[in-house]
Protein backbone atom coordinates (compact mmCIF):
# COMPACT_ATOMS: atom_id res chain seq x y z
CA UNK A 1 0.00 0.00 0.00
CA UNK A 2 3.21 2.42 0.45
CA UNK A 3 4.68 0.79 -2.47
CA UNK A 4 6.66 2.80 -5.08
CA UNK A 5 4.07 3.79 -7.14
CA UNK A 6 1.86 4.84 -4.46
CA UNK A 7 3.93 7.55 -3.18
CA UNK A 8 2.77 9.66 -5.31
CA UNK A 9 -0.88 8.74 -4.83
CA UNK A 10 -0.44 9.65 -1.33
CA UNK A 11 1.25 12.86 -1.68
CA UNK A 12 -1.16 13.83 -4.73
CA UNK A 13 -3.90 13.15 -2.38
CA UNK A 14 -2.57 14.81 0.31
CA UNK A 15 -2.09 17.83 -1.45
CA UNK A 16 -5.97 18.20 -2.80
CA UNK A 17 -7.30 17.37 0.76
CA UNK A 18 -5.40 20.61 1.99
CA UNK A 19 -6.74 22.45 -0.49
CA UNK A 20 -10.07 21.27 -0.86
CA UNK A 21 -10.19 21.63 2.44
CA UNK A 22 -9.52 25.32 2.57
CA UNK A 23 -11.31 26.03 -0.40
CA UNK A 24 -13.79 24.47 0.82
CA UNK A 25 -14.50 26.08 4.14
CA UNK A 26 -15.27 29.43 1.94
CA UNK A 27 -17.59 27.56 0.24
CA UNK A 28 -19.55 26.24 2.86
CA UNK A 29 -19.60 30.06 4.12
CA UNK A 30 -20.74 31.79 1.37
CA UNK A 31 -23.38 29.17 0.72
CA UNK A 32 -21.57 27.91 -2.83
CA UNK A 33 -22.21 24.23 -3.08
CA UNK A 34 -23.71 24.56 -6.48
CA UNK A 35 -20.63 26.82 -8.11
CA UNK A 36 -17.94 24.03 -6.46
CA UNK A 37 -20.25 21.32 -7.97
CA UNK A 38 -20.74 23.10 -11.58
CA UNK A 39 -17.42 24.18 -12.29
CA UNK A 40 -15.80 20.90 -11.55
CA UNK A 41 -18.75 18.90 -13.54
CA UNK A 42 -19.06 21.27 -16.69
CA UNK A 43 -15.04 21.74 -16.83
CA UNK A 44 -14.90 17.91 -18.17
CA UNK A 45 -16.40 19.38 -21.20
CA UNK A 46 -12.75 20.77 -21.48
CA UNK A 47 -10.97 17.54 -20.77
CA UNK A 48 -13.26 15.97 -23.75
CA UNK A 49 -12.17 18.88 -25.84
CA UNK A 50 -8.63 19.03 -25.13
CA UNK A 51 -8.54 15.07 -26.05
CA UNK A 52 -10.36 15.64 -29.46
CA UNK A 53 -8.16 18.15 -30.67
CA UNK A 54 -4.80 16.57 -29.23
CA UNK A 55 -3.31 18.96 -26.23
CA UNK A 56 -2.86 18.18 -22.18
CA UNK A 57 -6.05 17.35 -20.65
CA UNK A 58 -5.34 20.32 -18.36
CA UNK A 59 -5.35 22.68 -20.53
CA UNK A 60 -8.47 21.81 -21.76
CA UNK A 61 -9.74 21.62 -17.92
CA UNK A 62 -8.05 25.05 -17.37
CA UNK A 63 -10.20 26.73 -19.95
CA UNK A 64 -13.03 25.31 -19.13
CA UNK A 65 -13.09 26.08 -15.68
CA UNK A 66 -12.08 29.35 -15.72
CA UNK A 67 -14.71 30.22 -18.27
CA UNK A 68 -17.27 28.49 -16.27
CA UNK A 69 -16.06 30.31 -13.48
CA UNK A 70 -16.25 33.99 -15.45
CA UNK A 71 -19.68 32.56 -17.15
CA UNK A 72 -21.36 32.25 -13.63
CA UNK A 73 -20.04 35.40 -12.41
CA UNK A 74 -21.20 37.30 -15.76
CA UNK A 75 -23.88 35.75 -15.76
CA UNK A 76 -25.11 36.49 -12.35
CA UNK A 77 -24.98 40.20 -12.66
CA UNK A 78 -27.94 39.92 -14.26
CA UNK A 79 -30.41 37.45 -13.12
CA UNK A 80 -30.44 34.73 -10.08
CA UNK A 81 -27.15 32.90 -8.75
CA UNK A 82 -28.37 30.01 -9.03
CA UNK A 83 -29.61 29.94 -12.42
CA UNK A 84 -26.84 31.00 -13.56
CA UNK A 85 -24.93 28.72 -11.92
CA UNK A 86 -27.27 25.94 -13.80
CA UNK A 87 -27.48 27.58 -17.24
CA UNK A 88 -23.67 27.85 -17.40
CA UNK A 89 -23.02 24.25 -16.19
CA UNK A 90 -25.58 22.86 -18.57
CA UNK A 91 -24.22 24.80 -21.72
CA UNK A 92 -20.56 23.52 -20.49
CA UNK A 93 -22.47 19.49 -20.41
CA UNK A 94 -23.84 20.30 -23.62
CA UNK A 95 -20.37 20.74 -25.35
CA UNK A 96 -19.07 18.38 -23.56
CA UNK A 97 -21.31 15.85 -25.34
CA UNK A 98 -20.73 17.58 -28.34
CA UNK A 99 -17.09 17.18 -28.00
CA UNK A 100 -17.40 13.64 -26.96
CA UNK A 101 -19.98 12.64 -29.94
CA UNK A 102 -17.24 13.63 -32.11
CA UNK A 103 -14.43 11.43 -30.29
CA UNK A 104 -15.15 7.74 -30.93
CA UNK A 105 -13.53 5.86 -27.48
CA UNK A 106 -13.62 7.23 -24.40
CA UNK A 107 -15.85 5.92 -21.89
CA UNK A 108 -13.00 4.80 -20.03
CA UNK A 109 -11.58 7.99 -19.73
CA UNK A 110 -14.73 10.02 -18.91
CA UNK A 111 -15.23 7.37 -16.05
CA UNK A 112 -11.83 8.53 -14.71
CA UNK A 113 -12.68 12.24 -15.19
CA UNK A 114 -15.60 11.81 -13.56
CA UNK A 115 -14.66 9.62 -10.65
CA UNK A 116 -10.86 10.09 -10.43
CA UNK A 117 -8.23 7.56 -10.85
CA UNK A 118 -5.96 8.04 -7.53
CA UNK A 119 -4.26 4.59 -7.68
CA UNK A 120 -2.54 5.28 -11.05
CA UNK A 121 -1.22 9.22 -10.41
CA UNK A 122 2.43 9.50 -12.32
CA UNK A 123 5.49 11.57 -10.84
CA UNK A 124 5.22 14.23 -13.56
CA UNK A 125 1.37 15.06 -12.54
CA UNK A 126 3.09 15.91 -9.45
CA UNK A 127 4.78 19.48 -10.50
CA UNK A 128 1.85 21.07 -12.06
CA UNK A 129 -1.09 19.55 -9.04
CA UNK A 130 1.57 21.32 -6.22
CA UNK A 131 2.00 24.71 -8.18
CA UNK A 132 -1.50 25.47 -8.97
CA UNK A 133 -2.05 24.26 -5.28
CA UNK A 134 0.36 26.50 -3.93
CA UNK A 135 -1.45 29.58 -5.93
CA UNK A 136 -4.52 28.58 -4.76
CA UNK A 137 -3.50 28.84 -1.47
CA UNK A 138 -1.48 31.86 -1.37
CA UNK A 139 -4.75 33.50 -3.20
CA UNK A 140 -7.04 32.53 -0.21
CA UNK A 141 -4.52 33.85 2.44
CA UNK A 142 -3.81 37.21 -0.04
CA UNK A 143 -7.93 37.46 0.08
CA UNK A 144 -8.13 36.15 3.20
CA UNK A 145 -9.62 39.32 5.10
CA UNK A 146 -12.06 40.94 2.74
CA UNK A 147 -13.38 37.58 1.57
CA UNK A 148 -14.17 36.61 4.44
CA UNK A 149 -15.80 39.94 5.48
CA UNK A 150 -17.56 39.97 1.98
CA UNK A 151 -18.43 36.51 2.62
CA UNK A 152 -20.30 37.14 5.93
CA UNK A 153 -21.84 39.98 5.96
CA UNK A 154 -21.86 41.56 2.64
CA UNK A 155 -22.92 44.71 3.13
CA UNK A 156 -20.55 45.73 5.13
CA UNK A 157 -17.86 44.79 2.80
CA UNK A 158 -19.57 46.98 0.58
CA UNK A 159 -19.09 49.84 3.12
CA UNK A 160 -16.26 49.34 3.41
CA UNK A 161 -14.76 49.49 -0.94
CA UNK A 162 -14.84 45.75 -0.90
CA UNK A 163 -16.71 44.96 -4.27
CA UNK A 164 -19.27 41.53 -3.40
CA UNK A 165 -18.71 41.42 -7.25
CA UNK A 166 -15.36 41.40 -7.49
CA UNK A 167 -15.08 39.13 -4.43
CA UNK A 168 -17.58 36.60 -5.96
CA UNK A 169 -15.27 36.65 -9.27
CA UNK A 170 -11.94 36.31 -7.56
CA UNK A 171 -13.38 33.69 -4.99
CA UNK A 172 -15.21 31.68 -8.67
CA UNK A 173 -11.63 32.13 -10.30
CA UNK A 174 -9.87 30.45 -7.01
CA UNK A 175 -12.15 27.35 -7.30
CA UNK A 176 -11.58 27.06 -10.99
CA UNK A 177 -7.81 27.04 -10.08
CA UNK A 178 -8.75 24.20 -7.38
CA UNK A 179 -10.68 22.16 -9.96
CA UNK A 180 -8.23 22.57 -12.89
CA UNK A 181 -5.44 20.88 -10.57
CA UNK A 182 -7.72 18.24 -8.91
CA UNK A 183 -9.85 17.10 -11.51
CA UNK A 184 -7.35 15.08 -13.94
CA UNK A 185 -6.77 13.07 -10.39
CA UNK A 186 -9.47 12.80 -8.40
CA UNK A 187 -12.52 13.08 -10.30
CA UNK A 188 -15.17 15.89 -10.53
CA UNK A 189 -17.22 13.97 -8.11
CA UNK A 190 -14.38 13.46 -5.41
CA UNK A 191 -13.44 16.90 -5.47
CA UNK A 192 -16.87 18.23 -4.55
CA UNK A 193 -17.53 15.83 -2.08
CA UNK A 194 -14.35 17.18 -0.52
CA UNK A 195 -15.10 20.67 -1.00
CA UNK A 196 -18.62 20.18 0.84
CA UNK A 197 -18.77 17.49 3.73
CA UNK A 198 -15.23 18.20 5.69
CA UNK A 199 -15.89 22.08 5.70
CA UNK A 200 -19.52 21.75 7.19
CA UNK A 201 -18.52 19.35 9.40
CA UNK A 202 -15.85 20.89 10.58
CA UNK A 203 -18.67 23.91 10.95
CA UNK A 204 -20.68 22.36 13.81
CA UNK A 205 -17.04 21.97 15.63
CA UNK A 206 -16.19 25.28 16.15
CA UNK A 207 -17.35 29.36 15.18
CA UNK A 208 -13.66 30.38 15.21
CA UNK A 209 -12.67 30.47 10.98
CA UNK A 210 -8.89 29.79 11.50
CA UNK A 211 -9.61 26.73 14.01
CA UNK A 212 -12.26 25.70 11.20
CA UNK A 213 -10.16 26.03 8.26
CA UNK A 214 -7.44 23.76 9.97
CA UNK A 215 -10.07 20.98 11.31
CA UNK A 216 -11.82 20.86 7.55
CA UNK A 217 -8.35 20.36 6.37
CA UNK A 218 -7.67 17.29 8.66
CA UNK A 219 -10.84 15.51 8.41
CA UNK A 220 -10.19 15.82 4.52
CA UNK A 221 -7.07 14.78 4.98
CA UNK A 222 -8.61 11.85 7.24
CA UNK A 223 -11.36 11.60 4.80
CA UNK A 224 -9.19 10.80 1.84
CA UNK A 225 -6.46 8.81 3.68
CA UNK A 226 -9.17 6.35 4.43
CA UNK A 227 -10.93 6.07 0.74
CA UNK A 228 -7.44 5.27 -0.23
CA UNK A 229 -6.35 2.65 2.52
CA UNK A 230 -9.73 0.89 1.63
CA UNK A 231 -10.13 1.41 -2.10
CA UNK A 232 -6.64 0.03 -2.84
CA UNK A 233 -7.69 -2.69 -0.13
CA UNK A 234 -10.84 -3.73 -1.66
CA UNK A 235 -10.53 -2.78 -5.40
CA UNK A 236 -13.67 -0.73 -5.08
CA UNK A 237 -13.35 2.82 -6.87
CA UNK A 238 -12.09 5.68 -4.50
CA UNK A 239 -14.59 8.18 -5.35
CA UNK A 240 -16.85 5.93 -3.51
CA UNK A 241 -15.20 6.14 -0.02
CA UNK A 242 -14.50 9.80 -0.29
CA UNK A 243 -18.40 10.62 -0.98
CA UNK A 244 -19.74 7.80 1.52
CA UNK A 245 -17.01 9.21 4.11
CA UNK A 246 -17.16 12.79 3.27
CA UNK A 247 -21.20 12.68 4.01
CA UNK A 248 -20.45 10.47 6.91
CA UNK A 249 -18.20 13.53 8.72
CA UNK A 250 -21.23 15.72 8.15
CA UNK A 251 -23.28 13.49 9.99
CA UNK A 252 -20.80 12.77 12.94
CA UNK A 253 -20.35 16.71 12.86
CA UNK A 254 -24.40 17.91 12.94
CA UNK A 255 -24.60 14.91 15.89
CA UNK A 256 -21.94 16.78 18.00
CA UNK A 257 -24.05 19.84 17.59
CA UNK A 258 -27.14 18.17 18.58
CA UNK A 259 -25.60 16.08 21.50
CA UNK A 260 -23.93 20.13 22.62
CA UNK A 261 -27.46 21.75 22.06
CA UNK A 262 -29.03 19.00 24.23
CA UNK A 263 -26.02 19.38 26.96
CA UNK A 264 -26.66 22.74 26.80
CA UNK A 265 -30.10 22.62 27.63
CA UNK A 266 -29.79 20.08 30.40
CA UNK A 267 -27.30 22.05 32.35
CA UNK A 268 -28.02 25.64 31.91
CA UNK A 269 -24.85 26.62 34.12
CA UNK A 270 -22.46 24.69 31.65
CA UNK A 271 -24.16 25.57 28.60
CA UNK A 272 -21.47 28.28 27.55
CA UNK A 273 -22.36 28.32 23.60
CA UNK B 1 -37.58 26.80 -52.89
CA UNK B 2 -37.33 23.10 -52.68
CA UNK B 3 -33.64 22.95 -51.66
CA UNK B 4 -34.11 25.36 -49.05
CA UNK B 5 -36.48 23.54 -47.22
CA UNK B 6 -34.85 20.32 -47.88
CA UNK B 7 -32.37 21.78 -46.11
CA UNK B 8 -34.19 22.68 -43.23
CA UNK B 9 -36.38 19.49 -43.20
CA UNK B 10 -33.93 16.21 -44.22
CA UNK B 11 -36.17 13.85 -45.66
CA UNK B 12 -37.80 11.29 -44.05
CA UNK B 13 -37.71 13.64 -40.82
CA UNK B 14 -41.86 12.96 -39.93
CA UNK B 15 -41.79 9.59 -40.91
CA UNK B 16 -39.23 8.53 -38.82
CA UNK B 17 -40.57 6.55 -35.89
CA UNK B 18 -37.85 6.92 -33.78
CA UNK B 19 -37.88 10.50 -34.25
CA UNK B 20 -41.99 10.17 -33.51
CA UNK B 21 -41.21 8.76 -30.35
CA UNK B 22 -38.26 11.26 -29.62
CA UNK B 23 -40.73 13.95 -30.25
CA UNK B 24 -43.48 12.56 -27.61
CA UNK B 25 -41.62 12.23 -25.23
CA UNK B 26 -39.58 15.18 -25.28
CA UNK B 27 -42.82 17.15 -25.50
CA UNK B 28 -44.44 15.44 -22.33
CA UNK B 29 -41.00 16.07 -20.49
CA UNK B 30 -40.29 19.53 -21.80
CA UNK B 31 -43.93 20.65 -20.59
CA UNK B 32 -44.02 19.18 -17.63
CA UNK B 33 -40.47 20.34 -16.36
CA UNK B 34 -41.26 23.70 -18.01
CA UNK B 35 -44.02 24.48 -16.46
CA UNK B 36 -42.89 23.01 -12.48
CA UNK B 37 -39.46 25.19 -13.02
CA UNK B 38 -40.87 28.19 -12.67
CA UNK B 39 -41.74 27.15 -9.10
CA UNK B 40 -37.98 25.87 -8.96
CA UNK B 41 -36.72 29.30 -10.20
CA UNK B 42 -38.86 31.34 -7.95
CA UNK B 43 -37.93 29.00 -4.96
CA UNK B 44 -34.45 29.39 -5.61
CA UNK B 45 -33.82 25.54 -5.84
CA UNK B 46 -31.69 25.14 -9.11
CA UNK B 47 -29.17 23.25 -7.24
CA UNK B 48 -31.84 20.95 -6.16
CA UNK B 49 -32.89 20.17 -9.29
CA UNK B 50 -29.75 19.67 -10.93
CA UNK B 51 -29.04 17.37 -8.00
CA UNK B 52 -32.32 15.73 -8.10
CA UNK B 53 -31.09 15.02 -12.16
CA UNK B 54 -27.54 13.39 -11.09
CA UNK B 55 -28.95 11.60 -8.16
CA UNK B 56 -31.29 10.14 -10.22
CA UNK B 57 -28.85 8.65 -12.76
CA UNK B 58 -26.96 7.34 -10.07
CA UNK B 59 -30.28 5.69 -9.12
CA UNK B 60 -30.30 4.79 -13.37
CA UNK B 61 -27.03 2.60 -12.68
CA UNK B 62 -27.79 0.95 -10.16
CA UNK B 63 -30.63 -0.28 -11.53
CA UNK B 64 -28.78 -1.95 -14.51
CA UNK B 65 -27.12 -3.43 -11.84
CA UNK B 66 -30.10 -5.03 -9.71
CA UNK B 67 -32.23 -5.60 -13.35
CA UNK B 68 -34.98 -3.29 -12.88
CA UNK B 69 -35.84 -0.89 -15.66
CA UNK B 70 -33.88 1.94 -15.04
CA UNK B 71 -37.16 4.31 -15.25
CA UNK B 72 -37.29 2.94 -11.98
CA UNK B 73 -34.05 3.42 -10.55
CA UNK B 74 -34.04 7.23 -11.51
CA UNK B 75 -37.80 7.83 -9.99
CA UNK B 76 -36.52 5.42 -7.09
CA UNK B 77 -33.33 7.09 -6.52
CA UNK B 78 -34.78 10.86 -7.03
CA UNK B 79 -37.43 10.44 -4.48
CA UNK B 80 -35.17 8.83 -1.77
CA UNK B 81 -32.88 11.45 -2.45
CA UNK B 82 -35.61 14.56 -2.21
CA UNK B 83 -36.40 12.85 0.98
CA UNK B 84 -32.78 13.12 2.78
CA UNK B 85 -32.73 16.70 1.72
CA UNK B 86 -35.90 17.26 3.16
CA UNK B 87 -34.85 15.78 6.65
CA UNK B 88 -31.40 17.37 6.81
CA UNK B 89 -32.92 20.67 6.27
CA UNK B 90 -33.65 21.90 2.84
CA UNK B 91 -36.62 24.05 3.52
CA UNK B 92 -34.26 26.94 5.50
CA UNK B 93 -32.40 28.95 3.10
CA UNK B 94 -29.32 28.98 5.13
CA UNK B 95 -29.04 25.27 4.66
CA UNK B 96 -30.59 24.17 1.90
CA UNK B 97 -27.47 24.35 -0.43
CA UNK B 98 -25.56 22.37 1.92
CA UNK B 99 -28.40 20.24 2.63
CA UNK B 100 -28.68 19.46 -1.47
CA UNK B 101 -24.53 19.61 -1.73
CA UNK B 102 -24.07 16.61 0.97
CA UNK B 103 -26.87 14.74 -0.90
CA UNK B 104 -25.23 15.10 -3.90
CA UNK B 105 -22.00 14.27 -2.76
CA UNK B 106 -23.12 11.39 -1.09
CA UNK B 107 -24.82 9.89 -4.40
CA UNK B 108 -22.28 10.51 -6.91
CA UNK B 109 -20.02 8.05 -4.32
CA UNK B 110 -23.00 5.49 -4.92
CA UNK B 111 -22.40 6.56 -8.66
CA UNK B 112 -18.96 5.55 -8.64
CA UNK B 113 -19.55 2.14 -7.70
CA UNK B 114 -22.88 0.91 -9.31
CA UNK B 115 -20.93 2.23 -12.53
CA UNK B 116 -17.37 0.42 -11.92
CA UNK B 117 -19.86 -2.82 -10.52
CA UNK B 118 -22.24 -2.53 -13.55
CA UNK B 119 -18.76 -2.15 -16.25
CA UNK B 120 -16.99 -5.15 -14.23
CA UNK B 121 -19.71 -7.60 -13.64
CA UNK B 122 -22.06 -7.21 -16.48
CA UNK B 123 -19.71 -5.43 -18.80
CA UNK B 124 -22.00 -2.91 -20.13
CA UNK B 125 -19.10 -0.42 -20.81
CA UNK B 126 -21.09 2.53 -22.51
CA UNK B 127 -23.50 2.71 -19.57
CA UNK B 128 -21.70 5.69 -18.35
CA UNK B 129 -22.49 7.59 -21.48
CA UNK B 130 -25.95 6.99 -21.86
CA UNK B 131 -27.03 7.33 -18.02
CA UNK B 132 -25.47 10.61 -18.45
CA UNK B 133 -26.58 12.20 -22.09
CA UNK B 134 -29.11 9.97 -22.38
CA UNK B 135 -29.91 8.99 -26.32
CA UNK B 136 -33.36 10.36 -27.15
CA UNK B 137 -33.56 8.10 -30.55
CA UNK B 138 -33.40 5.35 -28.42
CA UNK B 139 -36.32 5.78 -27.02
CA UNK B 140 -39.01 3.06 -27.10
CA UNK B 141 -42.82 4.03 -27.66
CA UNK B 142 -44.14 1.84 -24.78
CA UNK B 143 -42.39 3.88 -22.64
CA UNK B 144 -45.17 6.53 -23.64
CA UNK B 145 -48.31 5.92 -21.16
CA UNK B 146 -45.79 5.39 -17.99
CA UNK B 147 -43.56 8.93 -18.99
CA UNK B 148 -47.12 10.79 -19.37
CA UNK B 149 -48.60 9.13 -16.32
CA UNK B 150 -45.31 10.45 -14.17
CA UNK B 151 -45.52 13.82 -16.03
CA UNK B 152 -49.30 14.09 -14.95
CA UNK B 153 -48.51 13.30 -11.17
CA UNK B 154 -45.61 16.00 -10.93
CA UNK B 155 -48.28 18.70 -12.71
CA UNK B 156 -51.00 17.84 -10.93
CA UNK B 157 -49.13 17.95 -7.19
CA UNK B 158 -48.40 21.32 -8.35
CA UNK B 159 -51.83 22.31 -9.42
CA UNK B 160 -53.49 20.92 -6.54
CA UNK B 161 -51.21 23.08 -4.41
CA UNK B 162 -50.93 25.78 -6.71
CA UNK B 163 -51.85 28.88 -4.22
CA UNK B 164 -50.22 27.95 -1.27
CA UNK B 165 -47.54 26.57 -3.29
CA UNK B 166 -47.24 30.33 -5.02
CA UNK B 167 -47.50 32.28 -1.66
CA UNK B 168 -44.90 29.86 0.00
CA UNK B 169 -42.38 30.22 -2.30
CA UNK B 170 -42.92 34.40 -2.33
CA UNK B 171 -43.11 34.87 0.91
CA UNK B 172 -42.53 31.89 3.55
CA UNK B 173 -43.42 34.14 6.32
CA UNK B 174 -46.62 35.12 5.42
CA UNK B 175 -47.95 32.18 3.96
CA UNK B 176 -46.79 30.19 7.69
CA UNK B 177 -49.24 33.35 9.32
CA UNK B 178 -51.82 32.20 7.17
CA UNK B 179 -51.85 28.49 8.32
CA UNK B 180 -49.99 27.20 5.06
CA UNK B 181 -47.96 24.17 6.29
CA UNK B 182 -45.00 25.68 4.55
CA UNK B 183 -42.58 22.64 5.13
CA UNK B 184 -45.16 20.14 3.69
CA UNK B 185 -45.82 22.13 0.80
CA UNK B 186 -42.35 22.46 0.21
CA UNK B 187 -41.57 18.62 0.73
CA UNK B 188 -44.71 17.72 -1.81
CA UNK B 189 -43.07 20.34 -4.37
CA UNK B 190 -39.74 18.89 -3.68
CA UNK B 191 -41.17 15.23 -4.53
CA UNK B 192 -43.07 16.60 -7.76
CA UNK B 193 -39.79 18.08 -8.93
CA UNK B 194 -38.19 14.97 -8.20
CA UNK B 195 -40.30 13.00 -10.34
CA UNK B 196 -40.31 15.52 -13.10
CA UNK B 197 -36.42 15.41 -12.97
CA UNK B 198 -35.95 12.34 -13.09
CA UNK B 199 -38.78 11.10 -15.87
CA UNK B 200 -36.39 13.89 -18.12
CA UNK B 201 -33.33 12.39 -16.77
CA UNK B 202 -33.73 8.78 -18.03
CA UNK B 203 -35.23 9.67 -21.18
CA UNK B 204 -33.24 12.70 -22.20
CA UNK B 205 -30.39 12.51 -20.02
CA UNK B 206 -29.31 14.53 -16.93
CA UNK B 207 -27.93 17.36 -18.78
CA UNK B 208 -31.26 18.07 -20.42
CA UNK B 209 -33.13 17.51 -17.13
CA UNK B 210 -31.73 20.53 -15.28
CA UNK B 211 -31.73 22.39 -18.50
CA UNK B 212 -35.30 22.04 -19.24
CA UNK B 213 -36.11 22.64 -15.73
CA UNK B 214 -34.33 26.01 -15.15
CA UNK B 215 -33.62 27.61 -18.73
CA UNK B 216 -37.34 28.26 -20.06
CA UNK B 217 -38.73 28.93 -16.75
CA UNK B 218 -36.16 31.40 -16.02
CA UNK B 219 -36.73 32.89 -19.67
CA UNK B 220 -40.21 33.55 -19.20
CA UNK B 221 -39.67 34.87 -15.63
CA UNK B 222 -37.80 37.37 -17.33
CA UNK B 223 -40.59 37.67 -20.21
CA UNK B 224 -43.64 38.01 -17.77
CA UNK B 225 -44.16 38.72 -14.13
CA UNK B 226 -47.18 36.76 -13.83
CA UNK B 227 -46.60 33.11 -12.52
CA UNK B 228 -49.46 31.21 -14.50
CA UNK B 229 -48.25 33.01 -17.53
CA UNK B 230 -44.88 32.01 -17.01
CA UNK B 231 -45.79 28.27 -16.68
CA UNK B 232 -47.35 28.10 -19.88
CA UNK B 233 -44.55 30.25 -21.50
CA UNK B 234 -41.61 28.20 -19.98
CA UNK B 235 -43.75 25.11 -20.91
CA UNK B 236 -43.87 26.28 -24.25
CA UNK B 237 -40.37 27.52 -24.71
CA UNK B 238 -39.10 24.15 -23.10
CA UNK B 239 -41.25 22.58 -26.09
CA UNK B 240 -39.80 24.42 -28.33
CA UNK B 241 -36.47 23.84 -27.57
CA UNK B 242 -36.27 20.34 -27.51
CA UNK B 243 -38.65 20.55 -30.77
CA UNK B 244 -35.55 22.27 -32.52
CA UNK B 245 -32.90 20.31 -31.01
CA UNK B 246 -34.38 17.15 -32.50
CA UNK B 247 -34.69 18.93 -35.82
CA UNK B 248 -31.51 20.20 -35.97
CA UNK B 249 -29.67 16.69 -34.49
CA UNK B 250 -31.45 15.42 -37.59
CA UNK B 251 -30.44 16.99 -39.82
CA UNK B 252 -26.84 17.25 -38.29
CA UNK B 253 -25.97 13.52 -39.71
CA UNK B 254 -25.19 15.45 -42.88
CA UNK B 255 -22.73 17.87 -41.48
CA UNK B 256 -19.32 17.83 -40.47
CA UNK B 257 -17.06 15.28 -39.62
CA UNK B 258 -19.90 13.16 -41.23
CA UNK B 259 -19.95 10.04 -38.99
CA UNK B 260 -23.00 10.60 -37.02
CA UNK B 261 -25.26 13.52 -35.73
CA UNK B 262 -24.36 15.86 -33.18
CA UNK B 263 -25.99 15.07 -29.58
CA UNK B 264 -29.33 17.14 -29.23
CA UNK B 265 -28.80 17.47 -25.62
CA UNK B 266 -25.93 20.28 -26.91
CA UNK B 267 -28.05 22.11 -29.56
CA UNK B 268 -31.39 22.15 -27.15
CA UNK B 269 -29.17 23.50 -24.17
CA UNK B 270 -27.39 25.89 -26.26
CA UNK B 271 -30.84 27.26 -27.77
CA UNK B 272 -32.03 27.33 -23.90
CA UNK B 273 -28.68 29.75 -23.64
CA UNK B 274 -29.55 31.98 -26.30
CA UNK B 275 -33.55 32.13 -25.55
CA UNK B 276 -32.12 33.21 -21.41
CA UNK B 277 -29.69 35.96 -23.14
CA UNK B 278 -31.87 37.82 -25.48
CA UNK B 279 -34.88 37.54 -23.15
CA UNK B 280 -32.45 39.58 -20.65
CA UNK B 281 -32.17 41.90 -23.62
CA UNK B 282 -35.77 42.77 -23.92
CA UNK B 283 -36.38 45.93 -22.00
CA UNK B 284 -39.31 45.54 -20.20
CA UNK B 285 -41.20 42.84 -18.34
CA UNK B 286 -44.62 42.05 -19.02
CA UNK B 287 -46.89 45.07 -21.24
CA UNK B 288 -46.49 43.80 -24.79
CA UNK B 289 -44.08 41.12 -25.16
CA UNK B 290 -45.55 39.54 -28.47
CA UNK B 291 -44.42 42.32 -30.34
CA UNK B 292 -40.67 41.92 -30.06
CA UNK B 293 -39.36 41.32 -33.32
CA UNK B 294 -37.32 38.04 -33.01
CA UNK B 295 -33.31 39.10 -34.10
CA UNK B 296 -32.39 37.47 -37.51
CA UNK B 297 -30.24 34.74 -38.55
CA UNK B 298 -29.63 32.96 -34.86
CA UNK B 299 -30.88 29.60 -33.95
CA UNK B 300 -32.34 30.70 -30.79
CA UNK B 301 -35.04 33.25 -32.42
CA UNK B 302 -36.37 30.14 -33.14
CA UNK B 303 -36.84 29.31 -29.15
CA UNK B 304 -37.94 32.76 -28.34
CA UNK B 305 -40.56 32.85 -30.62
CA UNK B 306 -43.14 30.96 -28.89
CA UNK B 307 -42.48 32.37 -25.56
CA UNK B 308 -43.31 35.73 -27.06
CA UNK B 309 -46.59 34.51 -28.51
CA UNK B 310 -47.74 32.42 -25.19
Amino acid sequence: MFSGFMVNTWIVASIVAVVAGTVGFFTVLRGSAFVAHAIPNGSFAGAAGASLIGISTIIGLGVFSLGGALGIGLLSRRGRHDVATALTLVFMLGLGALFLSFSIEYAPEIYSLLFGEVLGISSNELAPTAALAIVCLAAIALLYRPLMLSSVIPDVGEARGISTFQMELCFLVVVALATTMTVPVVGTALIFSLMIGPPASARSFTDRPHVAIALSVAIALIVIWVAIAVSYNTNWPVGFFVGVSSAASYAVGRGWAFWRRRAARTLPSAGGG
Amino acid sequence: MQPVLRAILEPGFFSSSSVQVAAVIGAIVALASGGLGVFTVIRGQAFAGEALGDLGAAGGSSAYLIGIAPLWGFIGAAVAAAGVMELIGIQRERGRDLATGIVLGAGFGFAALFLYLGTTYHSTTGATITILFGSIFALSSSMIPLVLAFAVTALGIVVALYRPLLLSSVSPELAAARGIPVRLVGGLYLLAMALAVALSAVTIGAILSTALLVGPAATALRLTAKPGRAIITAGLLGLAAIWLGILLAYDSYYWPPQRHGWPVSFFVVTLILIAYLLAGRLPARGGNRGRQAPPPHTAGAGAAVPGGGG
